[in-house]
């Protein structure tokens, strides 16, 4: 009798001590990540006033206007698009530097890895900017180009410079998980399909890529979530000639007068669902793998 | 962006013996990209550096040595407090959000309980998410609880470093439960067995044992939101005020005009605090 409820209060405590370390980090969640987000999600169904400000009327006038006027649909077709190819970019380029560096001593691997680690850690934005420094009219290519007596090119403010420093800012984000997966690959299976007569291309297509596949799929996962969503590369090596969703988003929130705060929730909550079901499916191919 | 704070240290030692020391086609044409993609990776920080020091007004060409655009920048009282404000916003994010998300990380380590599940996907939501979503969710959010506040108390509230410093606590908690968990999952839970066997009662054994075999983790996922808070724009750009500047803000909106030598200059410090940041985390994870 007294061990029962000596039992009971040793589990009342544990109780208590669960609710003290889980409420004071899940209440700021709720309320500031969770709830927000029901916010738009209410707003991307409401009306926007003439002055901007929010009217009350549920509509889906918003969700309608995004996937039928060209402006929006063009914007996310251009999104994902150039998404798809700075993932698919930072994929070709990464793999073969975290192949190399996995392959070095580890003295060695330290440093490099080390080297990659430093951009990850380095303000995206000031990363960004350097690269108008060397693109720009008056920039260091095209001074060199004159002083060559060469002509000038127009380099900045174009959907290739857009490209160019998207891959370039994203590439740590690839090249970290893929060498996290090469680190685990045991290298004596390429030993072992060798023996058994695979050529070294089909004994990477069958053996090593497959092996190395959660690498592959965490390294575009974070490479795709930030490229869709941006807007500052595009305005500050694109120019912001063409529009990408998030700089619709942040004119649409910030710039526009009048504002349209519900057609920007709807523009937002768009990119976030297609967002999540590919991370589902990423979570659900990654558990397949396991079995 | 986990798994890099992670996976630096420890590894089995089998390595492969392929190719190595033997020069092959293969292995020399990964060494040639290896080396072209560091060029690339480093050479525009480089000439970042450089051309916060050249005399070119315009900061693109190298015209001759000088300090003058940092003296400049010490002497921009815009640039100062905006430098000042992103520091302080930091540290407070960082102490709050380090705080919040050790919490959470023990008790999704360490207990089985209903909603779990449901509790670990919140926390990876804010991983997940692009950061324009999140920020305009805030900028909603701010909105409506300011407007409320004004219809109950009277009081008439507006954006301010408090909503940037609420918000990057939100985003930083997710990413510090993760660093933090890792070293709750490489613990030995035998050592807070033997203490519990040597007598020692849950707050004797959580303080001398449990706390210093995970700080390493907590520094490292302070490091990681003090990095995430400095460096953050797209949030900061939507939630400060018209009255408060941010660092990254301020940079921005000269940035978008042109190149300017000051702007390089405060790059370069940025830059310098970056590696400063990311060598104390390395040095954090190695001592582990």
């Amino acid at each position: 009798m007294a061990l029962n409820t000596l039992e009971q209060e040793q589990r009342r405590r544990a109780r208590w001590r669960l609710a003290a370390l889980l409420t004071p980090g899940m209440l700021w969640l709720v309320l500031f990540f969770a709830l927000p987000l029901v916010i738009i999600l209410i707003y991307s169904v409401m009306t926007n006033g003439p002055r901007g400000n929010i009217v009350w009327r549920f509509t889906v006038g918003n969700y309608y206007d995004l996937f039928t006027r060209s402006v929006y649909v063009n914007a996310y077709l251009r999104s994902i698009w150039i998404s798809v190819l700075t993932t698919l970019i930072c994929l070709l380029l990464g793999y073969p530097l975290a192949l190399f560096i996995v392959r070095q001593p580890p003295r060695w691997r330290t440093v490099l890895l080390f080297l990659v680690l430093i951009p990850f850690w380095t303000n995206f934005l000031v990363r960004i900017y350097a690269w108008q420094i060397i693109l720009a009219n008056n920039g260091l290519i095209n001074s060199t180009l004159a002083g060559l007596g060469l002509p000038r090119l127009n380099l900045l403010n174009t959907e290739g410079a857009t490209l160019l420093g998207l891959v370039y800012g994203e590439l740590p984000f690839m090249v970290l998980p893929l060498y996290a997966a090469l680190d685990r690959f045991d290298f004596t299976l390429m030993e072992a399909a060798a023996d058994l007569g695979a050529s070294r291309p089909r004994a990477f297509w069958r053996v090593m890529l497959p092996m190395t596949m959660p690498g592959v799929a965490a390294g575009a996962v974070l490479v795709f979530i930030p490229t869709i969503g941006q807007f500052v590369v595009s305005e500050l090596l694109g120019g912001a000639k063409v529009d990408y969703i998030g700089n619709l988003i942040q004119r649409l929130f910030l710039r526009s007068n009048p504002p349209n705060w519900p057609l920007g929730s709807a523009m937002a909550m768009v990119m976030m669902l297609v967002l999540l079901a590919l991370i589902l499916l990423y979570f659900r191919s990654t558990t397949e793998e396991d079995r | 962006m986990i798994e890099a704070t992670s996976a630096t240290p420890s590894r089995s030692a089998s390595r492969p013996a392929v190719a190595q020391g033997r020069l092959t086609w293969s292995g020399v044409a990964l060494a040639t990209h290896a080396v072209l993609l560091y060029l690339f990776l480093y050479l525009p920080i480089v000439i970042l550096v450089v051309f916060s020091f050249t005399r070119d007004q315009f900061g693109v060409r190298w015209t001759g040595f000088t300090f003058e655009w940092y003296v400049r920048l010490v002497n921009n009282e815009r640039l100062m407090g905006a430098s000042l404000n992103t520091l302080a916003v930091a540290f407070v994010s960082t102490i709050v959000s380090t705080v919040l998300g050790t919490l959470l990380a023990l008790a999704m380590e360490r207990y089985r309980f209903r909603g779990r599940s449901g509790m670990d996907a919140l926390l990876y939501l804010p991983i997940v998410i692009p950061e324009i979503v999140m920020a305009v969710a805030l900028l909603a959010f701010s909105a409506l609880a300011f407007d409320l506040i004004r219809l109950i108390t009277g009081e008439s509230l507006r954006r301010s470093l408090t909503t940037v410093i609420i918000a990057h606590i939100a985003f930083s908690i997710s990413f510090v439960v993760v660093v933090v968990r890792t070293s709750l999952k490489n613990f030995d839970r035998r050592l807070e067995e033997a203490a519990a066997d040597l007598g020692a009662d849950g707050w004797r054994i959580f303080w001398r044992i449990t706390f210093p075999l995970i700080l390493p983790g907590i520094i490292g996922g302070a490091l990681l939101a003090f990095t995430l808070s400095l460096d953050d724009f797209i949030i900061s750009l939507f939630l400060s005020g018209p009255g408060t500047s941010l660092l990254p803000v301020e940079v921005y909106s000269k940035v978008r005009r042109a190149v300017t030598p000051e702007i390089n200059a405060i790059s370069t410090l940025m830059l310098l605090l970056s590696i400063t940041l990311v060598v104390l985390s390395h040095s954090v994870q190695r001592r582990r």
